[in-house]
């Protein structure tokens, strides 16, 4: 709620009473365009807030970020030995599978689920200092895309490791699918922090329908196989409608390439839809757009509840 | 002049709950009608304060002056009504709120004014400037949790002040710190009001508002009682302390009228403090035996009476002294003519350096302020024991006691 100085320096000689002042307002209603604005305003404190979060997580470890490698790496490996060692799934590559898919889920579930408790969390700062609050969500999935950016390494060494090379009709892609999952992640994330603050079992709910979310989205089976089932009940368009599957699918096209690879065990199978880019363009275009008119709201919706956070903290 | 804050007719009311209901579960057995009563924290309040103010906010516990700060400073957003603010606001409201204890105290500074609004840039410009005041020196690069409360007071009021803030909120942060720190801090805000920014300072120790403050508001129940010179708003306030907490006896308003007619007519003369004037100033020496002769006359020539308050400010105006007669139990000072009030102190641990004083009178029943007069630099204290200071003066002695003997071979 604080306005910028156009060039405010601090004055060496001294204070200067007489310069022209801007002037804010404290209200009891600030508009969507407004909240925006002011979000934007304090830009650096969202650099500074995710710097913290990182700083802190792996503070006084000895491994320091290489923790946030080996997670993924772990669940990567034990998932290779249950479903293509045991159960036998047949799917070639499947640890680039599995990690495409993974690393695109792990931005958005840690970044919903951090930015669920975020307002809640940071109470003593909430109720002493005045700033933008949907900062303190934003941050969560701010500090989420960083630990995305180093994780991406786990699925380059896959890559090399592999020789499989990125698919250049889809790799364009992923820019766009980012954006949407990002755009989604900090809608959701802005909403589910001002709602935690009044109903605070949102957090425990929260991590239990990103469970059946996870398994919701196609990451650990293939797309085609689930969406063979739905089709004969004409519902495969309710599998697409949940955002992270098609972000999901993208990330799949253009690092694991092949759509309809032989398997392991001689025959064809069906992983991935083969739709061309287009649709994909179209599909993701629809995310974005729709993601931010639910930001729009989220922020609307969280201006709402904003009002009393002092006296539910 | 122009407007620093504009307030106009601000109310904030709080929800309070018999039982909070933040699970599901029980917000879907009350079905989010949870019982509770409106609590009306401030009622239609308007104001304005002009550039270069120092403005001082008193009023008891829950009278609403930390949640009008709060809304000022836009942590809580009124009900109703709407607040202006001209330029920077700055906001002590806990002196470093928003550390996080894993980070150095450099890294808390950045993240500290970001939270205030600053950018990166305007911090680099400032950091020095910060790391200087807050004299933590090479801690800087230590982690916050390893500082001393002092040390994390004085990082706090560091980055507030370094803020360059056209508007400084205070909330009773100055409470916190040692002496030297509360000095500094004073100094910081004297130069604040001679550079002319604008101070709102909210604190129930009324001995602190008269030494910052020019002018005060007084809030009760969440409305603006009273407002004027901080002396008058400082009787006001003691007048609805006292309605409050029942020491007032209830007089018949018969009585009251009379008593109020007559303490009209109580006037102080002078002060002799052991045996000068106290307009010329005494020199005394350190630990020294006190006696303060206050004239008091009833020109009326009616037998008047009034309640007595002494106190004694060091140079940064810290209150170190006080004796007031009804907080001391004794019947109010018969005032008959013309007396004199005998004050006695039988040492006054007082340091090096010169000292204000201050007389209030008060009408016995009401509590309100007669009469307040203020006599600056009225004790010079020379000399005391050599080597032993401080804010106030003490007999050291020093010598070894032998507690075990060992032979050594």
């Amino acid at each position: 709620m604080k306005t910028d100085h156009a060039g405010a320096t601090p004055e060496p000689s001294g204070y200067r009473r007489d310069r022209e002042l801007p002037i804010h307002l404290v209200r009891p209603s600030m508009t969507v365009p407004q909240r925006i604005a002011n979000i934007w305003r304090y830009r650096d404190l969202l650099k500074d807030l995710v710097a913290k979060e990182i700083k802190v997580k792996y503070k006084d470890s000895a491994l320091g970020f290489i923790w946030s490698l080996l997670n993924p790496a772990m669940f990567i490996l034990i998932y290779y030995i249950v479903f293509q060692k045991i159960l036998k799934n047949g799917i070639p590559l499947f640890a680039i599978y599995l990690a495409t898919g993974l690393l695109a889920w792990n931005l958005f579930q840690s970044g919903v689920l951090g930015a669920t408790g975020s307002v809640v969390g940071n109470s003593g700062l909430v109720k002493k200092v005045a700033f933008p609050r949907e900062i303190l969500a934003l941050a969560s999935v701010g500090s989420a895309f960083i630990f995305f950016l180093f994780q991406t390494v786990v699925l380059a060494i896959f890559l090399i490791v592999l020789r499989v090379a990125p698919s250049p009709r889809f790799v364009w892609l992923v820019p766009l699918a980012l954006l949407g999952l990002l755009m989604f992640a900090c809608a959701l994330a802005v909403l589910l922090s001002a709602v935690n603050v009044y109903l605070r079992d949102m957090q425990h709910l929260m991590e239990i329908l990103l469970q059946a979310w996870f398994w919701a989205t196609p990451i650990v089976y293939p797309f085609m196989e689930l969406s063979k089932q739905l089709r004969a009940h004409g519902l495969t368009w309710l599998y697409l409608a949940n955002p992270t599957t098609p972000v999901a699918l993208t990330f799949q096209r253009a690092f694991y390439v092949q759509a309809n690879p032989l398997g392991t065990n001689g025959t064809i199978v069906h992983i991935l839809p083969s739709y061309g880019p287009m649709w994909y363009l179209a599909v993701l275009g629809t995310i974005i757009v729709l993601s931010f008119i639910f930001f729009l709201v989220s922020v609307y919706v969280f201006g709402r509840l904003e009002g009393n956070f002092a006296e539910e903290l | 002049m122009s407007t620093a804050v504009e307030v106009v007719s601000v109310s904030k009311t709080f929800r309070l709950f018999q039982e909070k209901y933040t699970s599901l579960k029980e917000k879907a057995i009350h079905f989010g009608k949870v019982p509770h009563e409106v609590f009306p924290a401030l009622t239609d309040i308007s104001f304005e304060v002009q550039q270069g103010v120092t403005l001082g906010l008193l009023g008891h516990n829950g009278s609403g002056k930390s949640t009008l700060l709060k809304c000022l400073a836009g942590i809580l957003t009124p009900t109703t009504g709407e607040i202006r603010i001209r330029g920077r606001i700055a906001a002590m409201l806990e002196l470093g709120a928003g550390f996080h204890p894993d980070l150095s105290g450099r890294a808390n500074i950045y993240l500290n004014a970001a939270l205030m609004g600053l950018s990166r840039k305007e911090v680099d410009q400032r950091f020095d400037a910060i790391v200087e005041f807050s004299e933590l020196g090479p801690f800087i690069e230590n982690q916050v949790k390893f500082y001393s409360s002092g040390m994390y007071a004085r990082l706090g009021f560091a980055v507030a002040v370094n803020m360059d803030p056209d508007i400084l909120l205070v909330d009773e942060v100055l409470a916190v710190g040692d002496a030297n720190f509360q000095l500094k801090c004073l100094a910081k805000i004297r130069e604040f009001q001679e550079e002319g920014r604008t101070i709102i300072f909210v604190s129930h120790s009324p001995d602190l508002v008269r030494a910052i403050c020019s002018t005060a508001f007084v809030l009760d129940h969440g409305r603006l009682v009273g407002q004027g010179p901080t002396a008058e708003a400082v009787a006001l306030l003691q007048k609805f302390q006292l309605s409050g907490s029942g020491l007032n006896h209830d007089p018949s308003t018969e009585d009251h009228r009379l008593e109020a007619a007559i303490s009209r007519d109580i006037h102080l003369n002078s002060m002799m403090v052991n045996g000068v004037d106290a307009d010329r100033g005494v020199e005394l020496v350190a630990m020294s035996q006190v006696e303060l002769a206050i004239a008091i006359e009833d020109v009326a020539s009616l037998a008047g009476s009034c309640h007595l308050e002494v106190l004694i400010y060091n140079a940064s105006g810290v209150a170190l002294i006080r004796a007031h007669t009804r907080e001391m139990e004794m019947e109010p000072v018969l005032v008959r003519g013309s007396v004199e009030a005998v004050v006695q102190f039988g040492s006054l641990p007082l340091a090096v350096g010169s000292y204000s004083m201050q007389v209030n009178l008060y009408h016995p029943q009401s509590g309100m302020m007669i009469e307040s007069r203020r006599w600056d630099n009225a004790i010079m204290i020379v000399g005391g024991q050599k080597g032993v200071g401080g804010v106030i003066a003490a007999e050291a002695n020093v010598f070894v006691k032998e507690v075990s003997s060992r032979n050594f071979l």
